[in-house]
């Protein structure tokens, strides 16, 4: 038995808890920062991420919104201009639309335009993904989109551990940040270290090493991910299961090292298959790997459809564990 | 109930200000307009000929500490701000001495020096950062005065309407300058607004507002007194309407189909400059010898700011992707 001293105290969280511990470690920390969003206050958060801050922290710091994505993301803009350091909360990324004039034409512009006289360090934080049956409206995973904008960065914290420290790293960032948070990783638990603080938000992690193939994943789908991978491992395909963290700037490094270690890989994406983030990644694959690849990239993405509301057509239109075994046993040729 | 501190001061050397000022605007863009046409200058040009004493009349009403922000339209905001005129046609040259270093060219003149915020090109997308400036502002307790500019063609856009609420709603130390030229490019205010009173909009929101005559540049800085006054005051929005007439083109690109001739002869008697330089002129208060030093004063500053466009240097390509991200200090 290892001695007791060796393990780390940790404790069991939720991912929702980890988000509010970061939020509220952060209005700790730093007076500049506050969160502003559609029923962040009374209500206590959509998702209930923000319950209980505004006890603790007033109004003025946890600053209930009217319905105008467009406004208060953009006075976030304005304040982050400032010297303040807001965290935005939208609803979801659809909603995100409606402010997507704010994030993409002044957030990621800003900087540029004005020759670097002005930065954005701004947060702005949203639900993201399907799987709750809410239908087309509610259920879209566009963090690809956003991955395609020059002069943000886009998170998708996959675990307790990144739920809890990728809002101060992104918070000491001095340009916008967006962070994407599974609607389906909110109940689910984890340990933490009870010291568990920032986390790096640059690089990608090996969520599980293997030798045969590697899958990249991120966000809601690393657990369906090291899922099938544990399903492989059954049929003595032993899969790396890599989480992407940082959808943009993408962390080639780690990658293109796994992809040259195991020769194959499939890329499983919560956005549509078209135009997303898994093209750009297997395109990146090919760019710079393509002669120590021994099979076709595979996909598994969303199906090309708004997101139904029916379980079982909810179920079929985004990645699942049995569609990433069989992309990967086709990688390996063992169909 | 005016302050005494938000009277004009109506001494010969305010007004001559003024209408240096106003003349400094017209002359430089005269000649952005001729840079035009010899192709040093590209892009969309939006110039604000007629327009002047808005920004002529508001802007030195602000001390140094307060914020700007401004349109695609905005020359004369910078100029009149104090960002550099040098500096301001080195970034229409796109050279990398302009005030955005070449990447914003005409309609995003940038300058951290005068808390000038841009140079917005989406119509009514500077509105929301104003309010979050004015947010911080306030949440710190600072006494400084947020002003947006925008043109009545915003009016229509949502964000006007969110963050006028906002700014009413958290009471925000914003200043909203509508610049009401009767016209979105071509298309004449009573096309696109229901309510063709914009300074009664405010009113629905619980902002107090003002409406000016925008051709005025005496009228225009008396109102910006009285709102700067009431903003730095109750830490509350104000909302100045001033109404005006652009009497060049929306763009070089404009046909000016949708509007006549005689309309725009009509205004040209209207206009700022001529009107206010008539005006001192019946009153003695301006002397040829004046005018001389005046137009000779901004012919230097003019040629000199396309001394520097002309010696400005092109930022080398390899620096492209720069000032996407913030850099590390070296
Ligand atoms: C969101 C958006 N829609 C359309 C345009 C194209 N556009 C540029 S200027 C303009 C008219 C704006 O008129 P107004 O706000 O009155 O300002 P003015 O040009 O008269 O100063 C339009 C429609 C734009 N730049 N942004």
């Amino acid at each position: 038995m290892p001695p007791q001293m060796t393990q780390p105290a940790t404790t069991e969280i939720t991912y929702r808890d980890a988000m509010r511990e970061a939020i509220r470690d952060a209005l700790r920390r730093d007076d500049r920062v506050f969160l502003m969003g559609e029923d962040v206050g009374r209500y206590g958060g959509c998702y209930g991420v923000s319950k209980g801050l505004l006890a603790e922290f007033g109004a003025e710091r946890i600053r209930d919104t009217p319905l105008s994505e467009s406004g208060f993301t953009g006075a976030g803009i304005g304040a982050a201009m400032a010297g303040m350091r807001p965290i935005v909360e939208l609803m979801t990324v659809n909603f995100s639309l409606l402010a997507l004039d704010q994030i993409l034409n002044t957030a990621a512009t800003v900087r540029h335009m004005s020759g670097n006289q002005f930065g954005v360090p701004l947060v702005i934080r949203m639900a993201t993904g399907a799987g709750r049956q809410l239908a087309a409206q509610h259920s879209h995973s566009l963090e690809g989109w956003y991955a395609h904008i020059p002069g943000i960065k886009v998170l998708a914290p996959a675990t307790v551990e990144d739920a809890r420290g990728m809002l101060w790293t992104a918070l000491q960032d001095p340009d916008p940040v967006l962070i994407f948070e599974n609607v389906m990783l909110y109940g689910m638990t984890g340990r933490l270290a009870a010291d568990a603080g920032p986390v790096d938000i640059a690089s990608a992690a090996v969520r599980r090493p293997g030798r045969d193939i590697s899958l990249i994943t991120y966000g809601g789908s690393l657990w369906k991910t090291l899922e099938a991978a544990a399903v492989l491992a059954g049929e003595n395909i032993d899969a790396e299961v890599i989480d992407l963290r940082s959808l943009r700037p993408l962390d080639d490094a780690t990658i293109m090292a796994s992809v040259a270690r195991t020769r194959r890989a499939v890329i499983i994406d919560e956005g549509w298959r078209s135009g997303s983030l898994s093209a750009e990644i297997g395109m990146r694959i090919v760019e710079q790997v393509f002669w120590e690849l021994d099979a076709p990239i595979g996909r598994v993405c969303s199906a090309e459809v708004p997101i139904p509301y029916a379980r079982h057509l909810e179920n079929a239109a985004i990645p699942q564990v049995p569609g990433i075994v069989a992309a990967a046993k086709a990688a390996l040729g063992r169909v | 109930m005016t302050a005494p501190t938000d009277k004009p001061h109506l001494s010969r050397e305010h007004m001559l200000g003024l209408l240096k000022e106003m003349i400094r605007i017209r002359r430089f863009e005269d000649k952005c307009a001729e840079l035009y046409t010899r192709e040093k200058i590209r892009g969309f040009l939006h110039l604000y000929d007629g327009e002047e004493a808005v920004a002529v009349g508001a802007i030195p009403v602000l001390e140094k500490r307060d914020r700007i922000v401004a349109t695609y339209r905005e020359h004369g905001h910078a100029l009149v701000r104090g960002v550099p005129m040098t500096t301001v046609l080195a970034e229409m040259y796109g050279k990398q001495e302009g005030c955005s270093r070449g990447r914003g060219g005409s309609m995003h003149l940038f300058d951290r020096a005068t808390n000038f915020y841009g140079g917005n090109a989406i119509v009514g997308g500077g509105l929301p950062m104003s309010i979050g400036l004015a947010l911080a502002d306030r949440m710190r307790g600072d006494d400084t005065v947020t002003a947006c500019f925008f043109g009545e063609g915003a009016v229509a856009e949502g964000e006007f309407h969110e963050s006028l609420n906002l700014a009413a709603l958290w009471e925000l130390p914003v200043l909203f300058v509508c610049e009401n030229n009767l016209y979105a490019m071509g298309t004449a205010l009573a096309l696109s607004e229901s309510e063709t009173e914009i300074q009664r909009k405010a009113g629905c929101y619980r902002i107090a507002s003002e409406a000016v005559d925008g051709m005025d540049v005496i009228a225009v800085e008396a109102a910006a007194r009285r709102a700067v006054h009431a903003v730095r005051e109750s830490r509350k929005p104000y909302f100045l309407e001033c109404r005006t007439y652009r009497l060049r083109a929306h763009s070089m690109f404009d046909a000016q189909l949708y509007r006549d001739k005689a309309e725009v002869e009509a205004w040209r008697h209207k206009e700022p400059i001529v009107r206010f330089q008539g005006w001192l002129e019946a009153n003695h208060m301006v002397h040829p010898e004046d005018l001389a030093r005046i137009e000779a004063e901004v012919a230097a500053e003019i040629a000199e700011a396309v001394a520097f466009g002309e010696a400005g240097t092109w930022e080398p390509v390899e620096q492209l992707t720069r000032f996407t991200f913030a850099e590390a200090e070296g």
